[in-house]
């Protein structure tokens, strides 16, 4: 099995490469490009990001065809994604970060600023807390509810079908942290820097 | 609930795991790696090297104990020290870092945080204030405090937080090393001056100061050195406590 990290310039994805190789324990390839025909022939794609929303539209962008190839890759051949903080937000139709901009369209919706109710909530939303499982999800098997992950973002993805959400987590209000959609994943969180039990997401993803 | 973080910080000097008593009177505690290791397994919420190497030739040490680290670490690694330049950010968060703590190139040029923040966002980077009181005001150190800017440091941190900066890791130049506990003070006038996550650090001796530095301080995280390494207390023990004291820890 061949499962690539897309490289698209999205900022810091060391932690991520890191922890997929340690979970994949030379067994299932873990390979780190952008090659179009690279990512059209693997098993499943995780997609990082960091940084604004819009600086990792616009690099997903820079890319020639880098933007198609996932979209046939997603939503054609349903070969399963993992996005992961930013490249999960960028599911939505659009987000607000720095400048209205157009996101994957994958999962209808938005992404908005937290709501920080007057300086009660501190952004980003940095640290350990604990996700509410609200659906099975194939990620999740063997996770329990109330496990904790680490968060950084301020940012939040508002999906219109409610049906998709895997997990919430209390920050300000109800923050979606976790979707499925068919053979799309994502995690605001980051499983990569969420100790054993992030660890066990990535296992569950690369086993699906 | 987010919770309150334990931040275990390794003092490096030369790829060694050092810390000192108000900076100075070195001790040697271990290798950088194991250390990490131990802390993340131990249940650390993120792991900081502070890298105190003073000469430029030995200065590339510190890429390479990061890289070894992250491929074993799998919580939040944040490295400081000696960080002049984006392209210095840039090295770093390619090695494996999960962020960058700026303390002296922050208040020499505020480019570096206005630039790197917008480079690769706000989550990755840390300004680092040194802070020593100076009448009914704190000043901001640099070099390792030995050098005072004559900033103050309320306006500092709120100016650092306009340029871009994720947190702020707060550092109180008289407790560093005395374990007389955080300047409490210094803590929750920095906390309610931004509206960003602080981290208090220096003076911690017991466990009633990690619980000071929350409860009365406001900080989101609390940072120590000497009290972990030396097996006084592990950071287990320290979360216990702090659960016993109805603060919010993963445990």
């Amino acid at each position: 099995m061949n499962v690539i990290i897309v490289d698209y310039g999205s900022g810091n994805i060391s932690s991520v490469i890191n922890s997929f190789k340690e979970v994949a324990n030379d067994k299932v390839n873990i390979e780190v490009t952008s090659d179009l025909d690279r990512i059209k022939s693997s098993d499943k794609v995780v997609l990082p990001g960091q940084g604004s929303f819009k600086s990792c539209v616009d690099a997903l962008n820079k890319i020639n065809g880098l933007k198609d190839t996932l979209n046939e890759f997603a939503t054609n051949n349903k070969k399963p994604l993992l996005g992961i903080c930013v490249g999960f937000q960028m599911f939505a139709d659009i987000g607000y970060e720095e400048t209205e901009t157009k996101g994957l369209g994958w999962i209808p919706g938005k992404v908005s600023k937290i709501d920080n109710q007057d300086g009660k909530y501190k952004l980003p939303h940095i640290g350990w807390n604990q996700i509410n499982i609200v659906k099975d999800s194939k990620i999740f098997h063997n996770i329990e509810s109330n496990s904790h992950m680490y968060f950084v973002h301020s940012y939040e993805f508002i999906p219109e079908d409610k049906n998709v959400i895997s997990a919430t987590t209390d920050y300000s209000s109800n923050i979606v942290c976790s979707v499925e959609k068919e053979n799309i994943f994502g995690t605001q969180f980051h499983p990569e820097k969420s100790d054993k039990i992030g660890l066990k997401i990535i296992n569950n993803f690369i086993n699906l | 609930m987010l919770k309150n973080r334990i931040i275990p910080c390794l003092d490096v000097k030369n790829g060694r795991v050092v810390k000192g008593i108000n900076f100075i009177d070195l001790k040697d505690a271990g290798d950088p790696v194991e250390q990490a290791k131990i802390y993340s397994d131990g249940g650390a919420d993120e792991i900081c090297f502070l890298d105190i190497t003073a000469s430029n030739e030995n200065r590339d040490i510190i890429y390479e104990v990061v890289e070894k680290t992250s491929k074993k670490c799998f919580v939040p690694l944040t490295v400081g020290g000696g960080i002049r330049s984006v392209e210095d950010i840039n090295k770093l968060l390619n090695c494996g870092a999960d962020k960058v703590s700026i303390n002296t190139a922050a208040v020499e040029n505020s480019k570096v945080v206005i630039d790197s923040s917008k480079k690769f966002g706000s989550q990755c980077i840390v300004v680092a204030i040194d802070a020593k009181k100076n009448g009914d005001k704190w000043e901001v150190f640099t070099h390792g405090g030995r050098n005072n800017s004559g900033i103050d440091a309320l306006e500092y941190a709120k100016q650092m937080e306009k340029n871009g900066a994720g947190e702020l890791l707060v550092t109180s130049m008289d407790r560093d090393g005395t374990q007389l506990g955080y300047d409490i003070d210094l803590m929750s006038k920095i906390s309610s001056k931004v509206n960003i996550p602080t981290i208090a650090s220096g003076g911690v001796g017991n466990l009633d100061h990690l619980v000071d530095g929350i409860k009365t301080g406001k900080a989101s995280a609390v940072l120590a050195a000497s009290i972990f390494h030396y097996g006084k207390y592990s950071v287990k023990e320290a979360k216990e406590y702090l659960d016993s004291k109805g603060i919010p820890v993963r445990i």
